[in-house]
């Protein structure tokens, strides 16, 4: 088996919204997979399909190779799973939700528990209502990490949490990783994302956009380019997948296609060139573009 | 920076005059938010107080018939105890007698929901904290969820009024019930503010102030057994007590309005005290650190631990109330002659001649009653947790939905079945006989109770977003029971409670037809709602 995650076609509708508008996402075993969208286009819903919480109108979902919606209680014994927003019983202390959940799950490792409490700086005695958001997350957090499950889901998991503490959940999930354990990270955070996940699926308005590895993707995006020339630059416009160019004398800025990068290179090399900077795409290019619709404004005004 | 300076400044002038500011705009918010609950509320309980105008004049149309019903009502300390006595036979008068009791606590608890849900539930909720950091008085928060009470009482009594004058009792009488009414509305609303204060769980404030309306109640009731016009000690150590003590439509004595209005300023005052002085959020009584580690492992031991706490009010509540009330049972034995009247209403509500065990019967009627109200709160758990987001992460783990469901029914229906037995063993110490016939007449109400419970369980699986109309239905159950009887309700309307169904015990023969079926009925209504709730989404606040 190498799919930890199957989803094909899957269709979910709240009254007259369509949650989910024939998603598709494939989740390697092993792998760290984001999963990336502006707000609305339907993450979590499909994420609470896979818990099998809703029941999808139609397509396929496959968690572990069995059903989510069917097999949901001994699939959720290999699954840990994490909200973006954690709320939690107001007279039950973190250690004790921490445990429970454990519990429910495959078990908790009690080093690694005590371990993790320690890295996330959680103090266990506290009752659920004096928890701060950040400290919530990490409650959920301990419990998913110090679980003994095969696949994690985050969903956004991560908000309310210091740059110290995500520097600790980043660490987390490379042992993860390295442990074999697959993870779906739904996330926000670009620089998370470069820095955890094998691959990506972007998803927009309920469908799959783009799915890959994030080099594979970089291929797609644009690398802009300033170069001062020795002479006149020749007919730089004029060639495929360049954008944008600017030519002021003999300075000339222009963004190109990566996968056209060959053919500027050369013309840029022709006239002479005296300096070069090259930009490749940041991430942050790459998602607007995704979750910028190429038509219509309402995509518009989300990717704001 | 020129836009800091600015707000700096009015936040300081408003500091010196405003710890009100933003009262109306809260207001208009706690108005809309309440737009259909409030009405609701205000449209039953104020017609209630008509419908039943119409009924005893209907039923006892001369004042003959009329005075011979208060004569035989006033005869027995159990009666009394019951109904509490009748100080005027015109219809006011008796329309006065049996709701002024039953009204105000009704006020009382529209009052607690409408004030604990715009204070205590905002800030626990973290919603207050939002509107806190804008133009927001410190003590603006208390005030508008007292005036949202404060306006629902108000036109409760205008109801109250109309509905009298409809029924052909207005005038005076007609105002004194309804500012009685109201006026234990506002006193309510003023203890649960106090509660809000002290307390950092709206639930437990709502529990507290319930449980101080529950008491004033039974006090009132006890110190109706041992007087004949409501003047004992125990009737004035209890605000219903006053209530009965305005003695609308029976020469009102209005000064008694102003004891409820002393009481109401008094408690608001300790509650705009406190108010002043705690941090949003937090309360008076702290909380305090947990264990480390845990030991709450299933899905019914989390239930367990959740519900904990209320099953433990609920039983110690029963017991006493039991002990209270079986203590006045021998008061039945003090029966001034046999009134052929007296005897009737008791048979309708007790179901049979002998008058202790007729007492015996309506007392574990009540009880029941009272735990249907227990099982609806109990099974409505689900909701809560489900809505509040909670269950979401305990189902995401190795927990069915049948499982996490059957955690929380077994407290709901077991914890009815216990809070009956204690109710009825306290019945039976505090009457001091028939231990076994009590117990068991206690114990014959829970197939009505479960019954309730099993409904609320079909509409919390099939219908989430009706699943509160439940208390709708128990609503309308004790509506019936405790007016019903004395009404003379027809039979076919009586039928529609579940409890109209059971054998009166003690006293007569157990029929087991009707208890089965009632408990089949219970659990095919578990079965339907579990069904659905297996089949339907997980909702999400």
């Amino acid at each position: 088996m190498t799919k930890a995650i199957t989803v094909a076609g899957l269709h979910k509708s709240f009254g007259r919204t369509h949650a989910l508008d024939g998603l598709d996402l494939a989740v390697e075993t092993g792998e760290v997979h984001g999963f990336l969208g502006p707000n609305g286009s339907g993450k979590s819903t499909t994420i609470r399909v896979l818990l099998g919480l809703l029941r999808a109108d139609s397509g396929a979902a496959q968690l572990l190779g069995r059903d989510p919606w069917n097999d949901a209680v001994e699939l959720h014994r290999r699954v840990a799973y994490v909200p973006g927003d954690v709320t939690l019983w107001r007279n039950l202390s973190g250690g004790e939700v921490i445990d429970l959940y454990g519990r429910l799950r495959g078990g908790l490792d009690p080093a690694r528990r005590a371990d993790l409490i320690e890295r996330y700086e959680l103090d266990p005695t506290k009752k659920g209502r004096t928890y701060s958001k950040g400290n919530r997350q990490k409650v959920a957090l301990v419990a998913a990490f110090a679980s003994d499950v095969d696949l994690l889901i985050l969903d956004e998991p991560t908000s309310g949490l210091d740059p110290l503490m995500e520097e600790v959940f980043q660490s987390c999930v490379a042992e993860e990783r390295e442990r074999g354990r697959t993870i779906l990270l739904s996330s926000h955070i670009l620089s998370e994302v470069e820095a955890l996940c094998d691959r990506v699926s972007i998803i927009r308005q309920g469908r799959t956009v783009e799915s890959g590895s994030l080099a594979d993707m970089r291929h797609l995006t644009r690398t802009s380019i300033t170069a001062e020339l020795a002479g006149a630059p020749n007919g730089l416009a004029h060639l495929p997948g360049v954008h944008d160019i600017d030519i002021q004398g003999m300075r000339v800025t222009l963004q190109v296609d990566t996968d056209k990068l060959d053919a500027v290179l050369r013309s840029l090399t022709a006239s002479g060139v005296r300096s070069l900077t090259s930009t490749p795409p940041t991430l942050e290019e790459l998602f607007l573009r995704h979750y910028a619709a190429d038509t219509g404004e309402r995509a518009g005004v989300t990717a704001r | 920076m020129t836009a800091v300076t600015v707000s700096a400044t009015r936040a300081g002038r408003s500091a010196r005059g405003g710890q009100l500011t933003g009262t109306g705009t809260l207001l208009r918010l706690a108005l809309r938010r309440d737009r259909i609950m409030m009405p609701i509320w205000v449209i039953v309980l104020g017609g209630s107080f008509s419908s039943v105008g119409k009924s005893f004049s209907s039923l006892y149309d001369t004042a003959a018939q009329r005075a011979e019903l208060a004569a035989s009502m006033n005869g027995n300390s159990s009666l009394r105890a019951v109904y509490g006595p009748v100080f005027n036979d015109s219809v006011g008068g008796l329309v006065t007698w049996r709701m002024v009791g039953f009204g105000a606590a009704m006020a009382a608890v529209m009052s607690l929901i409408i004030v604990i849900r715009h204070t205590r539930e905002e800030e626990e909720t973290g919603r207050q904290e939002m509107l806190s950091a804008a133009m927001v008085g410190r003590r603006a928060p208390l005030t508008s969820a007292l005036l949202a009470a404060l306006i629902a009482d108000a036109a409760l009594a205008l109801m109250i009024v109309a509905g009298m004058a409809g029924s052909g009792a207005g005038g005076a009488g007609a105002v004194a019930l309804a500012l009685t009414v109201a006026g234990i509305g506002a006193l309510f609303a003023c203890t649960a503010a106090i509660a809000a204060q002290l307390t950092e769980s709206a639930r437990l404030a709502k529990g507290l102030t319930a449980a101080v309306i529950g008491a004033a109640f039974v006090l009132k009731a006890a110190g109706d057994s041992s007087t004949d016009d409501a003047s004992s000690v125990l009737n004035w150590l209890s605000p219903i007590g006053w209530a009965e003590n305005v003695r609308a439509y029976a020469d009102e004595r209005w000064w008694v309005l102003l004891v409820v209005g002393a009481a109401v300023l008094i408690q608001g005052g300790i509650a705009y005290a406190l108010a002043g002085r705690r941090d949003v959020g937090m309360s008076f009584l702290p909380t305090r650190p947990g264990p480390a580690t845990g030991r709450i492992s299933t899905a019914f031991g989390l239930a367990l631990r959740l519900q904990r706490g209320a099953l433990i009010g609920w039983t110690l509540s029963f017991a006493a109330v039991g002990a209270v009330f079986g203590g006045l049972t021998g008061g039945a034995a003090d029966l001034v002659g046999t009134n052929e009247k007296t005897k009737e209403i008791f048979e309708r509500m007790g179901g049979q001649a002998g008058l202790t065990d007729a007492f015996l019967a309506a007392m574990v009627g009540m009880l029941g009653m009272v735990a249907a109200l227990y099982i609806v709160a109990s099974v409505l758990r689900l909701h809560g947790e489900e809505t509040a987001g909670r269950a979401e992460p305990v189902l995401a783990g190795g927990v069915s939905r049948i499982g996490w469901a059957a955690g929380h029914l077994v407290i709901a229906f077991g914890g009815a079945a216990l809070i009956m037995a204690v109710g009825g063993l306290g019945l039976a110490a505090g009457y001091g006989h028939e231990l076994p016939a009590v117990l068991g007449a206690s114990l014959a109400q829970l197939p009505a109770v479960w019954l309730l419970g099993g409904l609320t369980v079909l509409l919390y699986g099939a219908l989430p977003k009706a699943a509160v109309a439940s208390w709708g239905v128990v609503g309308i159950c004790l509506a019936l029971g405790w007016i019903g009887p004395a009404v003379n309700m027809p039979q076919p309307v009586m039928n529609l409670s579940p409890f109209s169904h059971l054998p009166k015990l003690p006293g007569t023969e157990m029929q087991w037809p009707p208890a089965l079926w009632l408990t089949a009925g219970a659990v095919v209504l578990v079965a339907a709602g579990l069904g659905a709730l297996r089949r339907r989404d997980v909702q999400q606040g």
